[in-house]
């Protein structure tokens, strides 16, 4: 067997038999030197295994590609990827919080999500019978008679998700930011494990209702790569429209939020109208707003007629004629850019350590882009450029959604002009009996990953989502060190992440 | 016999939340909205009048007097302040440090009740409060010296009667300074953009709001109107400086100035439609501006 992780493609499915099985040394090795020399960890998860508790890594490599291998841990230890390499940290948290396995030297081991194990031990030693409410836990502190701790959440005074943020405040200025979620966890990994069964389809397309067509297109990906069928190329060309045009609702809205948090009326009034009408071109495709029921394993469950894709077209051109229109007045106007200059600053090293994604990652002017290094499905034909900025600063996370919003529009008009003949949607198989694929779309927020494996009946054994906020909220709490506190409405819209897709 | 100096204060009771009203329809007409009616603030105070109030067992009688002081400091302020070159119901010399007390007297309870609460948001929005107008009073009063310095009237009733256009020929900079810096006392005090955002719902970015975030019903209603009062009367020194024509028909005069706090209203309702708010450390800067403008005002007056 080989003694290095195996590299693979974006929703492409390898059998099981052909996942390097390294020493636990060797596979901390590989990740450490894989993310040492510019990778990043895209995911990384636990599986029991008989005794063991089999440690699956997904790295994206310097090189460019995909590679990933596992371990088995037996005991109730291992030594922590975290100390050596701060993006695993996270993920190792989560392994903890399921399995009861310790990552031995984790400088900050608490629970991700505040739910039972899903097997075997608790790391905490909790009572079996014992209430686990969420957040309700140790948090860290500053001492002293200057500095105040300020507590917002999980109860809000706008209508958006839960989540507690714990400041340690010198007067008005942050000194450090805690993150505790988990109010949304709804036991999704536990529901999807034994399928696809009849509601696996409705639990993806809510992983994060924002961002449906992103993770019901990685499913669809996944399910079709370990059942070896292409979807139709029609269907392909019209899943990407729509995750397109989700990422234009959802930046159009975000701009617009962004506008408002500063107290600038117009560009947040006209933005809040326009995200309203970019997503009904979603429900021009398929009659439901956020895509649900658009995509299908074997392509797209609804096809666009030409007078549909007409009139999406000219509905599409006058929305970006007053998208430009709003969003260009932010960059001429003063007092915008004051507030959103040099406003919670994320420097590229930060970003390459914490292995930040997405709009976030891009803004610090490191080039992530899954549709980019990555390609799956229509990526593959039709190349969108990967919009970067510098600066890593508020500005630069909306100026970013502003190329985007352009690269997307143009990506839109030229699929839709020139639609693949044919079915938009071919039968597909179920998938393959012990196969494993890592399947990643580029979602409006970020990379998305999900990694399957199957069973020797061709169920999923496992089923690991990985949402972009998984990787970003460590972000948004360094972005807010040394800031202002009244800035943090401000930071958190520029990042903008889920709580749910975090919590699943 | 009804006189304008009569009518002037009542006046103010009955339309002072008009100008929120006109605020807000302005904001709307320039976001493409149709907004809520004019009379949104008076339909809201009737609406929390016939509510209960829900008191914290962790507050005093504080809690309860700061809407009320705000109130009844809104209505004292509004018998020393003259509308339209009439003198005002009570007027006497150094009435303006009076104005100012007032104000600072309904600052202090309004800040006394958010300490009072013990929230760490109302806290930190009493300390915003307390720095932000430690830097605002002293622009007002300096504005107010400057016009006292050019009319010699120790009484805002002979100052305002004093700035004529005849004292804008003969001394227009150093008037339009004081404006300049009334104004900026007019935006913060009475927490409008670019120094607060009265429409936001994020209480870690607020000043004015978050101080009163327990406060329901009838004493939400009294620190609205209280706030109505304020805005009115700041706005009625605003007016007095820059509209200084007066016809011989004194109650025209009052229907002028009153006109004049509509437009301001509207103006408000534009700048807040076409800036975003500052930074919160920018703050203090602007109003040290105003205090400069005002100091300015007065050595220009010296010459």
């Amino acid at each position: 067997m080989s003694d290095a992780l195996r590299p693979l493609h974006n929703a492409r499915a390898i059998p099981v038999a052909e996942l390097p099985l390294l020493s636990l040394d060797r596979f901390r090795e590989e990740i450490l030197i894989a993310v040492e020399s510019g990778g990043r960890i895209v995911s990384l998860f636990g599986q029991p295994a008989g005794d063991a508790l089999r440690l699956y890594g997904a790295v994206a490599t310097p090189e460019g590609g995909l590679a990933v291998g596992c371990a088995d841990v037996t005991g109730d230890g291992y030594p922590a990827l975290t100390p050596d390499c701060i993006q695993a940290h996270l993920f190792e948290r989560e392994i903890a919080e399921q399995w009861g396995l310790r990552p031995e030297g984790h400088p900050w081991l608490k629970p991700v999500r505040y739910h039972r194990p899903l097997a075997g031990r608790d790391v905490w030693n909790r009572a079996p019978d014992a209430e686990i409410p969420p957040a309700v836990t140790e948090f860290f502190r500053v001492e002293g008679d200057e500095v105040h701790e300020v507590a917002v959440g999980p109860v809000h005074a706008g209508v958006i998700e839960p989540g507690h943020f714990r400041f340690q405040c010198h007067g008005e200025q942050v000194m450090h930011l805690e993150i505790a979620l988990g109010y949304q966890h709804r036991g999704v990994e536990a529901a999807l494990a034994g399928g696809p069964h009849k509601r696996t389809l409705p639990i993806i397309e809510t992983l994060a209702g924002d961002t449906t067509v992103g993770h019901t297109l990685a499913y669809c990906q996944a399910v079709e790569a370990l059942g070896d069928c292409a979807p139709a190329p029609r269907g392909e060309a019209l899943r990407g429209v729509a995750l397109e045009l989700e990422r234009l609702a959802n930046h159009a809205g975000d701009l617009g939020a962004l506008a408002g948090d500063v107290g600038y009326l117009p560009t947040s009034s006209y933005c809040g109208r326009l995200r309203g009408d970019l997503l009904n071109l979603t429900a021009l495709l398929c009659g439901n707003r956020f895509g649900r029921g658009l995509i299908r394993p074997g392509g797209a469950a609804f096809d666009a007629d030409p007078t549909r894709a007409d009139e999406l077209l000219t509905r599409l051109d006058a929305i970006f004629r007053d998208v430009r229109g709003a969003v260009e007045l932010l960059w001429s106007t003063p007092s915008v850019l004051a507030r959103f200059e040099d406003t919670g600053v994320v420097t590229p090293e930060q970003c390459v350590e914490l292995g930040l994604v997405g709009p976030a990652a891009r803004a610090c002017g490191i080039s992530r882009d899954v549709r980019f290094e990555f390609p799956a499905g229509i990526y593959r034909f039709a190349h969108i450029p990967t919009s970067a900025w510098h600066g890593g600063d508020v500005f630069a996370r909306a100026f970013v959604r502003w190329l985007e919003i352009e690269r997307s529009t143009e990506f839109i008009r030229t699929q839709m002009h020139n639609l693949p003949a044919g079915e938009a949607r071919l039968p597909a198989a179920p998938p393959g009996p012990d196969r494993f694929v890592l399947s990643l779309t580029e979602g409006w927020r970020g990379e998305i990953c999900h990694a399957a494996l199957t069973d020797s009946a061709g169920r999923f054994a496992r089923y690991k989502v990985t949402d972009p906020s998984f990787h970003n909220w460590t972000g948004l709490a360094l972005a807010l060190r040394g800031q202002q506190i009244s800035d943090f409405p401000l930071c958190n819209k520029s990042f903008n992440l889920s709580y749910c897709g975090h919590d699943l | 016999m009804i006189e304008p100096r009569h009518a002037a204060p009542l006046l103010a009771l009955a339309l002072a939340p008009l100008m929120t009203g006109i605020i807000n329809r302005t904001k709307a007409f320039f976001a493409g909205r149709q907004g809520p009616p004019l009379l949104q603030a008076y339909f809201d105070l009737w609406k929390l009048l016939r509510k209960g109030a829900v008191y914290s067992r962790a507050t005093t009688w504080v809690f309860r007097a700061g809407p009320m002081v705000g109130v009844a400091t809104g209505a004292a302020a509004l018998l020393i302040v003259p509308l339209g070159g009439e003198p005002a119901l009570l007027a006497f010399p150094g009435d303006i440090l009076l104005l100012a007390g007032l104000l600072a007297l309904a600052r202090f309870f309004i800040i006394a009740a958010a300490l009072d609460t013990g929230s760490a948001f109302e806290g930190m929005g009493a300390s915003r409060e307390a720095q932000f107008s430690a830097l605002a009073e002293p622009a007002l009063l300096l504005s107010l010296a400057a016009l006292a310095r050019l009319t010699g009237g120790l009484s805002l009733s002979d100052l305002f009667r004093d700035i004529t256009p005849a004292a804008w020929v003969e001394n227009g900079p150093a008037l339009a300074l004081a404006a300049a810096a009334l104004v900026i006392v007019f935006l913060a005090e009475n927490a409008r953009i670019p120094v607060d955002d009265p429409n936001t719902h994020l209480e870690l970015t607020m000043i004015h709001e978050v101080m009163v975030l327990d406060h329901g019903g009838p004493d939400f209603a009294y620190v609205l109107y209280g706030a109505a009062l304020k805005l009115w009367v700041l706005g009625a020194l605003v007016i007095g400086v820059l509209v200084p024509w007066r016809g011989p028909n004194p109650w025209a005069n009052l229907a002028a100035v009153v006109a004049g706090l509509f437009v301001l209203s509207v103006a408000v309702g534009v700048v807040e439609s076409c800036m975003a708010r500052l930074r919160l450390l920018r703050v203090p800067q602007l109003l040290t501006v105003a205090g400069v403008f005002a100091a300015l005002a007065i050595i220009l007056l010296r010459r």
